[in-house]
């Protein structure tokens, strides 16, 4: 594909795309300003020595040198770990808010595969290396892997997050500007590496909600996971008037589940994925390990309508 | 050659083969890495070449993919790890501390022959038609979609962490149990202190390698599961212990190139190291501290963001011995007598790429930063700084500095300075742009790339011309130095440790006499004179 039509990389053509790359930036200034000023003295001091202590020169003044020399360490082992302590909050300050997403963040489905992105929006949407987002909404994408571990990059908003097989990640941004920018896969994945890239279009909200309508849907991400749901059986358990006691699965999105163990974990995207894969892994409290494990039986592109679907029961009961 | 050495004592090849002594030992693993540091070249020199274009019409992604694996597995393992270590260290170790050989010759041989069949194992899987993992081998990639020679690849390698761990233990044994009468701890000269705490890195940490590479190969042959998400299995708990390992191996690596700079600062400024001891804890704070800090390379892999807090941390004090090192070394040329022999040239070099690769590893230790320019080329030039622009350069300038001993020839000093001025010049002029690269996004292990790279790409690659030619250099004018270079006297530099009171090249049992220590290292007049260590 071309980049030739795309805006160009970097601080130094874009700033500020979103609100955290305007402060990662910043930080990234600060790393530079201080490494600047380390390395002046240093080269300065290096040039000084090397000319005026040179051996040729034996009128330089070599009188009284410094014989103690702990007051100097302890002096620059202070002053370096206070200058690093700085750059370290800086850091973790910005990287804990990265990790944060906002409650009302609008989830987009993307499972990474070799060599391709392909995104699922919540009304049935499919796209392939292409990821279409409304302008200044939070966006909180949930992502998986089928098979090896990639990762997704976005340079311009500076932010990544690796997309690792048998795990759900999360990342979120909020675009401040509308445009088109580069997706890449950052972690190395094989042949094909290297072309696995596409494109974020950020568009205004009407034109996005345009867009969405003028994609061919074949029923909402939920609608899908429904059927699904029926096809692969699941319903006979968990459906309505089943014989068989498994688990309400109405309103359980979010809700807090207590655990055969005794332990009680919240009924999150990543819950749900493992309990449809691995089931023996986390028993409900007061239920039989009865179901089969649909590992290998179901693909991450099944598991996304699924787990849509399963989210999408919470609605009687009240989302999160 | 008619006076009695070590070269010159026996010549038979069976002489060589079957020897004991640590310095013929030192001689055999300078021409194993040389061959190896060759190999990892020529493949940088086709990545190069490749990435002069953004399209990638030189070779396939399949053939790129198998050239910046077995670069990263040939140098790493084959070349920077037993660089100084196994060539200087054997060498010099005995030497510096008046033995007459290491605690364990024999295993020290042994480890040769260990570390020969690891590299002749891994180039056998090259021949046969490589291996596309990354030097990394991440799970699942390695286990269940590589298509290439992972597992015999990963057999070298295995069997090459053996080596090392012989070394490690022939250094500490030997640095406890050898030496002369009056070397008391706080009198071995740095290079030693630095060479005991890559000495335990290596025995404490090689043998996590070993057992992650055989769950590794389990996995992939019998299907073991440990990685494996749909058995149960976690690909992450292979980072963790891959880095467990490959994080403290990069003070495996760079100490031993800190601890030649406190010698080369030392006897060219003709002034003792400033702040002996706390550059000799540095060392050993270094090699424990580095234990807790392998999170950093998995700040975007889905740990958890707390253990990214306690990993970032932990790697901004990690720096905090190294800066110590770095303004020690400025302030020992303070008020000193300054000579700038090619070693020197090479250590000066050393304490500015060196703290440039530091600096950037701030970059990298920052957690909001990381996320941006972590898997980019930003990464790629601050290990290069490291690796080469550290440990290669400090490697260098050892390699000329003891050249005399080692061979009783001296190098011929102009062509050492010219090819020590243009590997600083290429050196920059290859690894530069990278930095460039990373910050405006770059991903690394492309084999294509969007065209706007391409100028940087150009720069770096013409770099690396001059780089391939400035390392080529040395075994042309050290090849011919064998032959016709002048005579070594015992002690060309003045400098004052015990391996400069022996003769050059020093007879097969070093010492006639064990010599006794009556004073600290690195001791000169005022007016620079030179006081060995046992005068």
């Amino acid at each position: 594909m071309s980049f030739g039509s795309l805006r160009h990389f970097g601080p130094f053509r874009s700033l500020g795309e979103t609100a955290h790359a305007g402060s990662v930036d910043l930080l990234f200034g600060g790393l530079v300003a201080c490494s600047a000023l380390v390395l002046a003295l240093l080269f300065f001091l290096l040039l000084r020595f090397s000319i005026h202590y040179r051996a040729g020169n034996a009128a330089a003044d070599r009188d009284h040198r410094i014989k103690k020399s702990w007051h100097w360490e302890v002096a620059w082992t202070a002053a370096t770990l206070a200058v690093f302590l700085a750059l370290f909050v800086w850091g973790a300050q910005l990287y804990l808010e990265l990790q944060n997403t906002p409650k009302d963040a609008l989830p987009i489905y993307v499972v990474a595969q070799q060599w391709m992105w392909k995104v699922e929006h919540l009304g049935g949407q499919r796209e392939i290396n292409e990821l279409h987002v409304p302008l200044g909404a939070s966006i909180r994408l949930i992502m998986s892997s089928q098979d090896v571990i990639h990762s997704f990059f976005i340079p311009e908003f500076r932010i990544k997050h690796d997309v690792v097989p048998g795990a759900t990640e999360n990342l979120w941004f909020r675009s401040r500007r509308a445009g088109v920018f580069h997706l890449l896969c950052a972690e190395y994945c094989g042949t094909d590496h290297s072309r696995m890239t596409g494109r974020v279009v950020v568009m205004e909200p009407a034109a996005f909600e345009q867009w969405l309508k003028q994609q061919d849907v074949s029923g909402t991400l939920a609608g899908q996971g429904e059927a699904l749901f029926r096809q692969l059986g699941c319903s006979g358990c968990h459906g309505a008037g089943a014989s068989i006691r498994a688990p309400a699965l109405d309103g359980l999105y979010g809700k807090p589940v207590p655990l055969s163990d005794g332990s009680i974990t919240v009924a999150d995207d990543a819950y749900i994925r493992d309990a449809i894969l691995r089931p023996r892994a986390q028993i409900a409290a007061g239920y039989e390990p009865l179901m089969p494990s649909y590992e290998g039986k179901i693909s991450e592109y099944e598991l996304v309508p699924l787990v849509a679907y399963i989210k999408s029961l919470a609605g009687s009961a009240g989302a999160p | 050659m008619t006076e009695r050495n070590y070269l010159t004592v026996d010549n038979t090849l069976r002489s060589w083969f079957f020897t004991t002594d640590h310095k013929r030992v030192a001689v055999l693993y300078f021409a194993g890495i040389t061959l190896f540091f060759f190999i990892g070249g020529a493949a940088a020199t086709v990545i190069r070449l490749e990435l002069i274009e953004p399209q990638g019409h030189l070779v396939t992604s399949d053939v790129y993919n198998r050239l910046f694996t077995i670069h990263g597995v040939v140098m790493v393992w084959f070349f920077l790890i037993p660089s100084i270590p196994n060539t200087l260290g054997n060498f010099i170790v005995p030497l510096m501390i008046g033995a007459r050989d290491l605690a364990f010759p024999r295993l020290n041989i042994a480890s040769w022959y260990v570390f020969m069949l690891g590299g002749a194992v891994t180039l056998y899987a090259v021949f046969m038609g490589g291996i596309d993992t990354g030097w990394t081998f991440y799970t699942p990639f390695s286990t269940m979609y590589s298509n290439s020679y992972v597992v015999l690849a990963v057999a070298g390698v295995f069997i090459a962490g053996f080596s090392s761990i012989l070394t490690g233990l022939n250094f500490i044994v030997t640095i406890h149990t050898l030496r002369a009468p009056g070397l008391y701890w706080y009198r071995l000269p740095l290079f030693l202190w630095s060479l005991y705490a890559t000495s335990a890195i290596l025995v404490l940490a090689t043998p996590v390698l070993a057992m992650t590479l055989l769950l590794m190969t389990l996995d992939r042959v019998g299907g073991l599961g440990i990685f494996d998400p749909a058995r149960g299995g976690d690909p992450l708990l292979f980072q963790h212990l891959f880095w467990f390992y490959s994080h403290p191996a990069v003070y495996i690596m760079i100490l031993p190139g800190m601890g030649v700079v406190s010698e080369l600062v030392a006897a060219f400024s003709r002034k003792a190291v400033f702040g002996y001891k706390f550059v000799a804890w540095a060392s050993l704070a270094i090699a424990a501290v580095g234990f807790f800090v392998w999170g950093h390379h998995m700040f975007v892999s889905g740990q958890s963001p707390f253990a990214g807090l306690v990993f970032s941390f932990m790697s901004f004090v990690v720096a905090v011995p190294s800066a110590i090192k770095v303004f020690n070394w400025t302030a020992t040329m303070h008020k000193g007598w300054i000579r700038f022999d090619a070693p020197m040239l090479y250590a000066l070099a050393f304490i500015g790429l060196f703290t440039i690769g530091g600096l950037t590893g701030l970059f990298l230790a920052c957690l909001a930063y990381d996320v941006y320019v972590t898997d980019t080329y930003f990464v790629v030039a601050h290990f290069h700084y490291i690796m080469v622009g550290g440990m290669v350069t400090a490697y260098f300038g050892g390699l000329h500095y003891w050249w005399p001993k080692i061979t009783g020839r001296m190098y011929p000093e102009y062509w050492a300075r010219a090819a020590a001025i243009l590997i600083f010049f290429g050196f920059n002029m290859t690894f530069f742009p990278q930095f460039i690269l990373g910050v405006l996004g770059m991903p690394r292990r492309y084999h294509v790339y969007p065209p706007e790279f391409q100028v940087w790409h150009v720069m770096s690659s013409a770099g690396a011309s001059i780089l391939a030619v400035a390392y080529l250099l040395p075994l042309f004018y050290l090849g011919w130095s064998l032959f016709f270079g002048a005579r070594a006297a015992a002690n060309p530099w003045g400098a004052t440790g015990l391996e400069w009171q022996t003769p050059s090249p020093p007879p097969p049992e070093n010492f006639a006499l064990t010599p006794e220590i009556r004073r600290n290292p690195y001791q000169y007049t005022h007016d620079g004179e030179a006081v060995p260590q046992n005068a």
